[in-house]
């Protein structure tokens, strides 16, 4: 390799290391600012890394699994409310009014968009669905019932 | 070791070597598209929670792929273009620029329309939904920048710049779904543990991201000839290839 190609491997490859390390440091010091959404846990005890807690009436996403037997619809109109669970144990009351994706049941993982009214209870404007990384038929599905495969991978 | 290569430095070699591989790349990727849908669309069981909404998998995930895997190649061009100065690597960037930002677009439909019915919203401002759209205003970046010159040695270097640069991207992309907490759910295929899909849904899905890897090689080839040709317009081989071919259609047409 001649002097001025060597020279040209060197400054290219300065730029991409150069370049990879200050988005890293970006994307660190950013870290808390672009998950999508709180987990509950993260609501009641604060973000695992800096402790900040969510203020009360503040706008916030939170992320969690429908606890089962905790989802309670008024008959008369739209209004439903559901506790969201995560892997830390720490469970929020999800107040919408509205319509709820087809995905949405017990045990699935969904993502609520809202205002935090106290320190456990959300009152969403949006309920989105979040599905798994899973495919399988539903004759799998049915022999995997009871194994628990319905998780979600909010607390990684 | 590197000596087998050297003749292809020359546009002219290069030039014949992709026609030659082109009906190949073209018969590979119709076959496999034929197989891979029929089997995805078709024969491939629905999904236990999405139903066959969820078929929509044979398109997105292969676009998506394959829109990472064209930066991919055009980084790895754009680094030889600029440290050994070869001008048939800043041409396979610029030929492969807009076929990447097509995958990509592909992808970001697929999705918006998948996630309406499933998340419920066409989009999200989560990092895998907006680290892709990145990617996408990357390609139109280089392709704008490489228009945005007269000079094309100079537009080959600095679009050259611009892919290296937007490479950092590429890792981003991939890792959004496991750095942070993402609407988009994991990695379904492309992780070190067994997949999480039912083998006969796994089987056509990976036909198709052959095919659509196929697919974007015949593009590119094509691509890149057709490049080849606008830069070397009045060297005498091109003339001379102009001129057989006009020969060709005349004997023909009598």
């Amino acid at each position: 390799m001649n002097p001025r190609r060597k020279k040209r491997l060197l400054i290219t490859s300065l730029l991409v290391t150069g370049l990879a390390v200050s988005i890293a440091l970006v994307l660190y010091a950013l870290q808390q600012n672009i998950d999508l959404f709180y987990t509950p846990s993260e609501i009641i005890k604060g973000k695992n890394e800096t402790g900040v807690k969510p203020e009360i009436g503040q706008r916030l996403r939170i992320g969690g699994m429908v606890v089962p037997n905790t989802v309670k619809r008024d008959p008369s109109n739209l209004k439903v409310s559901f506790d969201l669970i995560d892997n830390g144990g720490e469970s929020v009351t999800v107040f919408f009014n509205g319509i709820l994706p087809d995905l949405f049941r017990e045990g699935q993982g969904i993502v609520a968009q809202g205002e935090l009214i106290n320190a456990t209870q959300i009152n969403a404007f949006e309920v989105l669905a979040k599905h798994d990384e899973e495919y399988m038929p539903p004759e799998v599905s049915d022999a995997l019932k009871g194994l628990d495969h319905l998780k979600i991978n909010s607390n990684k | 070791m590197w000596k087998c290569l050297h003749p292809y430095a020359k546009p002219e070699k290069s030039y014949q070597l992709a026609g030659k591989l082109l009906p190949w790349f073209i018969i590979f990727s119709a076959i496999t598209f034929i197989v891979g849908t029929v089997w995805g669309l078709l024969f491939a069981p629905a999904d236990y929670q999405q139903g066959d909404s969820f078929r929509i998998i044979y398109i997105h995930v292969p676009a998506a792929m394959m829109a990472m895997a064209a930066y991919s190649s055009m980084a790895m061009a754009a680094f030889v273009a600029l440290v050994w100065q070869i001008r048939l690597a800043e041409i396979t960037v610029i030929a492969t620029a807009p076929v990447g930002a097509v995958f990509t677009f592909i992808a970001l439909f697929t999705g918006a329309a998948w996630g309406k019915p499933m998340w419920g919203a066409w989009w999200v401002w989560d990092a895998r939904l907006t680290s892709e759209l990145i990617l996408l205003f990357i390609y139109l970046g280089i392709i704008a920048l490489y228009n945005a010159f007269s000079d094309k040695v100079l537009a080959g270097r600095a679009a050259s710049i611009l892919t290296l640069v937007g490479v950092i991207n590429l890792p981003i992309i991939h890792y959004s779904v496991v750095w942070w907490n993402t609407l988009h759910q994991g990695a379904t295929i492309s992780k070190f543990e067994k997949p999480s899909m039912a083998i006969e849904m796994l089987w056509p899905l990976i036909i198709m991201i052959i095919a659509f890897a196929a697919f974007l090689g015949t593009l590119m080839l094509m691509r890149f000839r057709n490049e080849i040709l606008a830069r070397e317009s009045h060297r005498p081989w091109v003339l001379r290839l102009i001129e057989t071919d006009d020969a060709q259609r005349l004997q023909k047409d009598k």
